[in-house]
C-alpha cells in the first residue's frame, strides 16, 4: 500500500500537469527529490512533462511561499520597468501549500505583494514535517546514507546500522506546536484536510524562556546568537523578508556593522524579528535553513505570541483581514503609553 | 623528508606539550562562538586535557578563519581631538610566535594552498600564513558527500600540510613536510617508522592516485561562452535562494569587504567575508548591478570555481570537501553542477 506523502506526490504530479495542459497556469512551483538523504529540492515546472520530477515527502521544510512573488513575475510577458502593464489578465501560477505556507501566501496577497487571482493554491494538509538536525542529533556524527519513510516511522540507514524511529519525535518544534497544519486557501486540494490541532499551549517555548530571569534570558540569546555567521540563509529563506534592500546590506546610511560583532549580530536577529511580527505564521524555515542551527524562531515566536494576546490575532488567517500592524482600533490596548500614569494603572 | 611513529597516548601528551608554547586550535565538539578573542569559529583552543577527537571526513568549519580572521584589522586610527595620534593609520601589533591547528583534513589543507594562488602578494594572509601550523590527519574514512578525488586532492594527501598523521595498527605514522613541522617535533624523541609501514602508506597513495578521477579537467579546455550560456543556470539560479552560506563555510571562497568601523571616536579599518551572492557585492557606485539578477550570482559562483580559476591558475578553486552539498538550504550541489556542465554541448 502506498504511504499517505507517496499518494500526495501522486495527486500533486497529476494535477500539476493538468493545471499546466489546461493552461490555467504557466508554473507549478513544488518540490523535487534531493542529491542527499532528507533534503529536497525546491523546482518550478513550467511544462506538463516535467512534472513528474514533483515529489512529497516529509522533509519539505523550506516554505515555497518564498518563491511565490519572483515565480509570478517570471511568467509574465517581459516589459521594461517604465512599460505599462499589459492588457488583460496575467499568467497564473500554482503553489503547493501547507497551513503555514498557504497564511503566508495570505500575508503576500495582503501586503500586496501577491494578486491572489493569479495563484492557484494546490493545498496539502501538513502531517508535520521533520528536522534533520534532530535526525542526525540521534546518530552521533554517524552518516545517514538513506532513510525510508513510513506514516510513522523513519527507517535510518548508515554504512553498518539501519534503526527504526518514530517519526513524530523528530518532526520540527515549530510543527509540534502548531495548531493549523491545514491551509487556510485551497483551489486544488491534494490528499485528506487535516484537522485543526488541539494544542494546550502553542507557546510552551516560549513560555520557559519568558520565565527566566533577565539574566538568564540575556545568557540564553548571548550564547544562542553567538555561532552566527551572517550567511542571512534566515533571511532569504524567508518569505516575509522581501526588501529590495535589507537594512543590513544598506550602504547608505549602514545601520549595522559587518564583522562578526556580538552586537551587530544580534541588532541583526532583534531587527529581522521585530519586522516579522504580525506577519510570521512561524512556518520554521529560518531555523530549519540555518547552517550552525540557532534557534532564531524563538525571537518571531514570541512576537507572535505578543500578537496574539494584543491583538487576538494570528498572521495570514483571513486575506480580507487587514494586518495588526497596519490598522487600530479606538479599544487597543495601550499598555506602553506612560505618560499618563493613571492609565497606566487602568492597565490600558 | 623525516618519518616517525608515534602511539595516540604520546599524540595527546605532544599536543599538550605544543599547548604549553602556543596556542592549539582543535575541531569543536560543541557550539563555538563565531566571534570571541580566543577562539576560531567551529574550532576551540585545546590544553591537551583531553584526548584528540575528530569527526569522519572535514569538520564543519574550515581553517579558512586562521587565514581570512573575521573580520581582520588591517589599520587602527583615533578620531580624537588633541590625540597626538589624530589622523594617523597604524598597524595593529603583530602576533608573536606561531599558532598550531591540530586535526586538518587533506582537503582543507589544499585549501589554503590553492587560496595562496591569488593571495600571493597579500601580506596579511601570507603573515597568517607564516604564524600558522597545520597538523594533518588523513582521511580513513570519507563522507559520502566528499569528491576531493575528483578535484586533484586525496584522503591520503600531504600537500601543505606541516606534519601528516596517517593511521597505522597501533598508532600513527608522522611525516614531517615543512621546517615549521620539523620544529614543533624536535625537541620530541620520536622512534623512526618502520620501513614496512613507509611503504605501505605509499602504496595506499599509488591506489587512491589510481582511483582519482580527472575527468573534469577537460572542463579547462572547454569554450566559456557555451558554459556561460547553458541551460543549467536558470533552475539552478531560480531555486537558490542567493544566502552566503555556501561561501561562508566554503574553504576556498575568499572574497572579502574593507570598511572603517569608529567607536566612541576609535576606529579600526576592518576587511571582512564577503559573499558573490549578496547583490551588494557587486553594486557599482553609479547604481549599475553587472550582477543584478539572482541568476548571475549563482552562476558566477560555479564558473568562478570551475572554470574562471583554473583557466587563470591552474587548478579548480573546489577541494571537495562537500560542506556546501551538506548544508545548502535548497539543495544545491556542485557535484550536480559539473555534470551538468560536463554535458554542455
Amino acid at each position: 500500500m502506498p504511504t499517505i506523502n507517496e499518494t500526495v506526490s501522486e495527486e500533486i504530479r497529476a494535477q500539476a500537469r493538468k493545471l499546466l495542459e489546461e493552461g490555467t497556469v504557466a508554473a507549478v512551483i513544488g518540490y523535487a527529490a534531493g542529491s542527499l538523504p532528507m533534503t529536497v529540492k525546491p523546482l518550478v515546472v513550467r511544462s506538463p512533462e516535467d512534472c513528474r520530477k514533483l515529489i512529497w515527502n516529509t522533509f519539505c521544510v523550506l516554505n515555497l511561499a518564498n518563491y511565490l512573488p519572483a515565480t509570478l513575475k517570471s511568467v509574465e510577458p517581459p516589459r521594461g520597468p517604465r512599460d505599462p502593464k499589459p492588457e488583460g489578465p496575467l499568467p497564473k501560477v500554482a503553489i503547493c501549500a501547507t497551513g503555514c505556507w498557504s497564511r503566508n501566501i495570505v500575508v503576500q496577497i495582503q501586503e500586496h505583494q501577491v494578486a491572489r487571482d493569479r495563484v492557484v493554491v494546490m493545498g496539502v494538509g501538513s502531517r508535520g514535517m521533520v528536522s534533520k538536525r534532530k535526525v542526525q542529533a540521534l546518530f552521533d556524527g554517524r552518516e545517514i546514507l538513506a532513510v525510508e519513510e513510513g506514516d510513522h516511522e523513519l527507517v535510518i540507514q548508515g554504512a553498518d546500522f539501519s534503526e527504526t524511529i518514530n517519526r513524530w519525535s523528530v518532526v520540527r518544534d515549530n510543527c509540534q506546536t502548531c495548531t493549523h497544519p491545514d491551509p487556510v486557501l485551497v483551489d486544488v486540494r491534494i490528499g485528506e484536510p487535516v484537522s485543526e490541532r488541539k494544542n494546550p499551549n502553542p507557546f510552551m517555548q516560549v513560555d520557559a524562556l519568558e520565565q527566566k530571569s533577565g539574566d538568564e534570558r540575556w545568557a540564553w540569546f548571548t550564547e544562542e546568537f553567538s555561532t552566527c555567521i551572517r550567511c542571512y540563509a534566515c533571511r532569504n529563506a524567508c518569505p516575509l523578508c522581501y526588501c529590495p534592500t535589507c537594512f543590513v546590506d544598506d550602504a547608505k546610511p549602514q545601520w549595522v556593522g559587518k564583522s562578526l560583532d556580538a552586537v551587530d549580530t544580534g541588532l541583526f536577529h532583534i531587527l529581522r524579528a521585530y519586522h516579522c511580527a504580525g506577519r510570521c505564521t512561524d512556518c520554521g524555515t529560518c531555523e530549519t535553513v540555518c547552517p550552525k542551527g540557532i534557534n532564531m524562531r524563538m525571537l518571531t515566536k514570541k512576537l507572535n505570541k505578543d500578537v496574539l494576546d494584543l491583538y487576538g490575532i494570528e498572521a495570514g488567517m483571513q486575506p480580507d483581514a487587514p494586518l495588526p500592524l497596519t490598522t487600530y482600533t479606538m479599544d487597543d490596548p495601550q499598555k506602553f503609553m506612560v505618560a499618563e500614569p493613571s492609565a497606566v494603572k487602568e492597565g490600558k | 623528508m623525516k618519518v616517525f611513529k608515534i602511539t595516540p597516548a604520546e599524540l595527546d601528551a605532544m599536543i599538550q606539550e605544543w599547548s604549553k608554547a602556543h596556542p592549539v586550535y582543535a575541531p569543536a565538539l560543541a557550539k563555538q562562538p563565531a566571534a570571541s578573542p580566543d577562539c576560531a569559529p567551529g574550532w576551540s583552543r585545546v590544553d591537551g586535557n583531553a584526548p584528540l577527537t575528530l569527526p569522519v571526513g572535514p569538520p564543519p568549519a574550515s581553517v579558512k578563519t586562521f587565514f581570512f580572521p573575521q573580520p581582520e584589522t588591517l589599520l587602527t586610527y583615533t578620531l580624537e581631538n588633541n590625540h597626538p595620534d589624530k589622523g594617523l593609520m597604524r598597524e595593529p601589533a603583530k602576533s608573536q610566535g606561531i599558532q598550531v591547528v591540530v586535526g586538518v583534513r587533506p582537503c582543507d589543507a589544499r585549501s589554503v594552498l590553492l587560496n595562496n594562488l591569488p593571495y600571493q602578494e597579500d601580506p596579511f594572509f601570507q603573515a597568517n600564513r607564516q604564524r600558522t601550523a597545520l597538523i594533518g590527519f588523513t582521511c580513513e574514512q570519507t563522507r559520502s558527500t566528499c569528491f576531493c578525488t575528483q578535484m586533484g586532492g586525496s584522503p591520503l594527501g600531504s600537500e601543505g600540510l606541516d606534519l601528516v598523521f596517517s593511521r597505522t595498527r597501533d598508532g600513527f605514522i608522522v611525516e614531517v613536510g615543512s621546517a615549521k613541522g620539523e620544529a614543533l617535533v624536535a625537541d620530541l624523541d620520536l622512534a623512526p617508522a618502520d620501513e614496512s609501514e613507509i611503504s605501505a602508506l605509499a602504496a595506499r597513495r599509488q591506489e587512491e592516485v589510481k582511483a582519482s578521477s580527472t575527468e573534469l579537467d577537460t572542463l579547462k579546455g572547454r569554450e566559456l561562452g557555451k558554459l556561460y550560456d547553458a541551460p543549467l543556470w536558470q533552475p539552478l539560479g531560480e531555486s537558490c535562494i542567493n544566502c552566503g552560506a555556501c561561501t561562508f563555510i566554503c574553504p576556498t571562497c575568499y572574497c572579502f569587504d574593507i570598511q572603517d568601523e569608529v567607536v566612541r571616536g576609535q576606529g579600526r579599518r576592518i576587511r571582512y567575508w564577503d559573499s558573490c551572492m549578496f547583490p551588494l557585492y557587486s553594486l557599482h557606485t553609479s547604481g549599475h548591478n553587472p550582477r543584478g539578477q539572482k541568476v548571475q550570482r549563482t552562476r558566477n559562483r560555479f564558473l568562478h570555481k570551475l572554470k574562471y580559476f583554473p583557466d587563470r591558475f591552474g587548478p579548480f578553486s573546489c577541494v571537495g570537501c562537500g560542506r556546501c552539498v551538506q548544508d545548502c538550504p535548497v539543495n544545491i550541489d556542485i557535484r550536480e553542477v559539473m555534470t551538468d556542465l560536463l554535458a554542455v554541448e
